[in-house]
């Protein structure tokens, strides 16, 4: 960034102060503000190649960074789940051996939930978005940030690790259960585990010096009249997930702690007494249900950790898309919360087949049901946002659209398998497969893309391409269907979950296999999708349209700095002044269609806000 | 202008309508009238009993089963303790005259914390050989290896602490400081020692009345 540039930042510092002062004597006009009372972010300036684009502190750049390992990580994940299709499709072929394929189950769950949407939500979309909606020039503590994405990389590196040493990464499932993870017999129940333990605490305190960031960014440093009920959804939801995530990801940690140190060590905090080909192991007295319990205080949280940014975002994507202010701006904030707070009191209604006290079941299951509410109440209002909305069938809006149906469809699966007495028969089969991918793995993939064909002029300056995106969609939607909704069927059948074949089994009937080999098929078209739309990412970054400012005509302040793709310090010599919320949309008597917030009083005189 | 309202106050504002506007446009963007690093200091306290508390109930559940056989506690961990309790007097001093502007002090009160830090640090270390040779090793009960693990973890949030003791010291031996910076350094790193000698005596209870 040039000097010129660095010194008007610091000028504008010195001279804070005076700016916006009424003369005295005169009535403040329309559009007065109060001058701002403390002094503009000191911001680090780089000098050269490295630590302007290898060690930067510039959140937007440490967000691209993020994003970049986390999909290329997803990516392995991604091939890891086609092998498994292939070895369920085609047991003869022989392409996995049963270890193998526990261990690209393991990877694949731990990959694509933490290393892949946990990072790209928060690491990636929080970096790239909070200090931009907010109007701030950059997060709070820059520092901190850089070591937060080379931590999230270290983190990735040690897990991606473990394929390399003997015994191969862990086969114990993403849940990690002690006693079976660390005992032998698992696939890497030496090596392997310990990485995978490492390698979570590595993230765990990677993300927490993120985290920091982020919600301190969001309380304390907006712009002048940025509320927090002018912030835009996508900042709610990111602010709150981050706060789950700062008070559910210790139990993880705790829990990884004490099983590296049962595994390295011979401590018993998990570990029972057990035998073991023949032989009494030394341990005694652990408790495996209580790692069970630490691990989904973590577990369920972490749901909503995905979940809410992506309900904050494709609440923007909505109403930027169907030009109309989101409805029920409040409500949507008050299910955010809610749904955060009722997250920490859910997490055994993982565990009802875990030997834990049935009537513990009950309680778990009332507080799951009451958590739909929030969140029905949340498809509602993306609902009525869209219902009389001038709605864009843009790429963002047909994600969006994809997302609400997608999202519906796995919740409501989630309430049968809420209810202990339905959940116990179908808790070890695909039924739970197809739900969860659905609700967490679907749903908030296709807010993911969405994101991206919304915010990728924000990044590069140009748009993403149109036919392309537009295949990819169709691709990616009715192919997600076509393989899990034969699942739901397979799991009803009875087929078990966790089986690298499925054998003759009297009970399971030709068709069952044969869908197999449909879904399979289906997943290797969906997967292929992905590579058109990686390919999509680089032709249009390099070659792609070249965008127009504020191209979807939005109101929020990332899309109104003096230059796009915003420069360093984001918002150039002057930090911006908010004077109304970001959903002002077809407001009665303006003359467009939208308003930015940016936008004073005096420049709308005619537009006129309903009463409520 | 009024900050920090109630949560549920906020949360109760209809931001799209023009009265509430006008209240709005005089928000200076802060929601808290503390420094970021204040809030910071705050939120890794809020993690870290998070972690801790974990940890107590994991402690709880566990102690409950029959091979659970308590552990004796060296006296030397009483007097850790009062090195513990000292060194977060002398932190509150060392504040004390850093609002003062009083250099002369701040210099023998830093270095005081610091000793003593070390001191808790290397008694503990003590701690861990005398049980040692006594054979209470992480392995041979389970009483043990929480013992060892609190205080391992409890040390290491102090040696986090003692990092950013060093930047605040060389940077005031340094000279190139504003005041306010330092003060202000210096206390959140009196909060954070505060926090520690709370975390370590709720430990040490812990562990002694179980």
């Amino acid at each position: 960034m040039s000097d010129e540039f660095d010194k008007k930042i610091e000028a504008k510092a010195d001279t804070i102060v005076d700016a916006g002062s009424v003369p005295s004597g005169s009535v403040p006009g329309i559009d007065y503000v109060p001058a701002h009372e403390r002094p503009d972010q000191e911001l680090y300036h780089s000098h050269s190649w490295w630590t302007t684009y290898v060690f930067s502190q510039d959140a937007k750049y440490i967000g691209i960074q993020y994003a970049i390992t986390a999909i290329g990580t997803g990516l392995i994940g991604l091939v890891l789940s086609w092998m498994m299709r292939l070895q369920l499709a085609f047991p003869g072929l022989g392409i996995l051996e049963p270890s193998a394929y526990y261990q690209f189950i393991t990877m694949h769950g731990m990959i694509m939930v933490i290393y892949l949407l946990t990072a790209l939500f928060l690491g990636g979309f929080g970096n790239l978005l909070i200090p931009l909606m907010c109007g701030a020039r950059d997060m709070a503590f820059p520092y901190l940030n850089m070591v937060s994405y080379w931590e999230f990389l270290l983190a990735v590196l040690i897990l991606l690790s473990s394929f390399f040493v003997p015994g191969g990464p862990t086969g114990a499932g993403w849940t990690l259960y002690p006693p079976q993870a660390i005992t032998s017999g698992t696939p890497g129940s030496s090596a392997g585990i310990v990485l995978m333990l490492i390698s979570l605490c590595v993230f765990v305190a990677g993300f927490t010096m993120g985290g920091l960031n982020y919600i301190i960014t969001m309380l304390q440093s907006r712009a002048r009249g940025m509320t927090l009920m002018r912030l835009p959804l996508t900042c709610w939801g990111i602010f709150t997930a981050t706060v789950l995530a700062l008070l559910a990801f210790p139990a993880l940690l705790v829990g990884c702690i004490m099983m590296t140190l049962d595994s390295l060590l011979g401590t018993s905090f998990f570990m029972p007494a057990m035998i073991s080909m023949g032989e009494k192991l030394s341990y005694d007295g652990g408790s495996p249900l209580l790692f069970q319990h630490l691990f989904w205080f973590f577990g369920h949280p972490e749901v909503y950790i995905i979940a809410l940014p992506a309900f904050g975002i494709i609440s923007d994507l909505i109403s930027v898309h169907a030009r109309k202010n989101i409805f029920g701006y409040r409500m949507m904030v008050w299910a955010i919360v809610g749904i955060g707070a009722l997250s920490f009191f859910v997490w055994a209604h993982h565990m009802y087949v875990s030997g834990m006290t049935p009537w513990f079941g009950y309680f778990f299951a009332t507080t799951t049901l009451i958590i739909a509410v929030p969140t029905a109440i949340k498809v509602y209002n993306w609902v009525l946002t869209l219902w009389r909305g001038n709605i864009q069938l843009t790429l963002p809006m047909l994600f969006a659209l994809a997302f609400i149906v997608t999202f519906v469809n796995g919740g409501l699966t989630g309430i049968f398998l809420g209810n202990v007495t339905v959940d116990v028969p179908l808790s070890d089969t695909y039924f739970v497969v197809a739900h969860f991918h659905m609700v967490m793995g679907i749903a908030p993939i296709l807010v993911v893309f969405g994101a991206i064909y919304h915010w990728f002029p924000l990044i590069t300056g140009r748009m993403l391409h149109e036919g392309i995106g537009r295949i990819h969609f169709w691709v990616t939607f009715l192919g997600s269907y076509a393989i899990y909704f034969p699942m739901h069927y397979q799991g009803f059948v009875g087929v078990p979950r966790r089986y690298f074949e499925i054998y003759d089994s009297p009970y399971i009937t030709t068709s069952t296999l044969h869908l197999n080999v449909f879904i399979t098929i289906a997943a290797l078209i969906v997967g292929a999708a992905q590579l058109l739309f990686l390919f999509n990412l680089i032709y249009s970054a390099r070659a792609g349209k070249k965008a127009e400012k504020n191209p979807w005509k939005a109101n929020s302040l990332e899309w109104l700095t003096p230059e796009m793709p915003p420069g360093h310090g984001n918002f150039g010599k002057e930090l911006p002044v908010v004077y109304r919320w970001a959903y002002d949309f077809n407001v009665p008597g303006a003359d467009k269609d939208y308003i930015p917030q940016t936008v004073p009083p005096s420049e709308v005189r005619s537009a006129k806000v309903e009463k409520t | 202008m009024k900050k920090e309202e109630g949560i549920f106050k906020i949360l109760s504002q209809k931001p799209w309508e023009a009265s509430q506007a006008v209240i709005d446009n005089n928000h200076d963007g802060k929601t808290f009238g503390i420094s970021k690093a204040k809030l910071g200091v705050r939120t890794i306290m809020t993690v870290s009993t998070v972690i801790f508390s974990l940890f107590i109930v994991a402690y709880a559940d566990r102690m409950l089963i029959h091979d659970w056989r308590s552990m004796p506690e060296p006296w030397l961990l009483w007097v850790n303790t009062a090195v513990l309790i000292m060194n977060s007097y002398f932190f509150h001093k060392v504040k004390v005259s850093a609002d003062q502007n009083n250099n002369k002090e701040i210099r023998i009160g830093l270095y005081t914390v610091g000793f003593l830090a070390y001191t808790f640090l290397i008694g503990q270390l003590i701690v861990w050989y005398q049980l040692m040779s006594l054979d209470y090793f992480a392995t041979s009960n389970i009483a043990n290896a929480f013992f060892y693990l609190f205080t391992t973890l409890h040390g290491l949030h102090l040696l986090g602490g003692l990092y950013f003791w060093g930047k605040v010291t060389s940077k005031f031996l340094k000279g190139d400081y504003k005041l306010s910076s330092v003060q202000h350094a210096i206390e959140l790193c009196a909060i954070y020692w505060h926090f520690l000698l709370f975390v370590w005596l709720v430990l040490f209870g812990l562990m002694l009345f179980t």
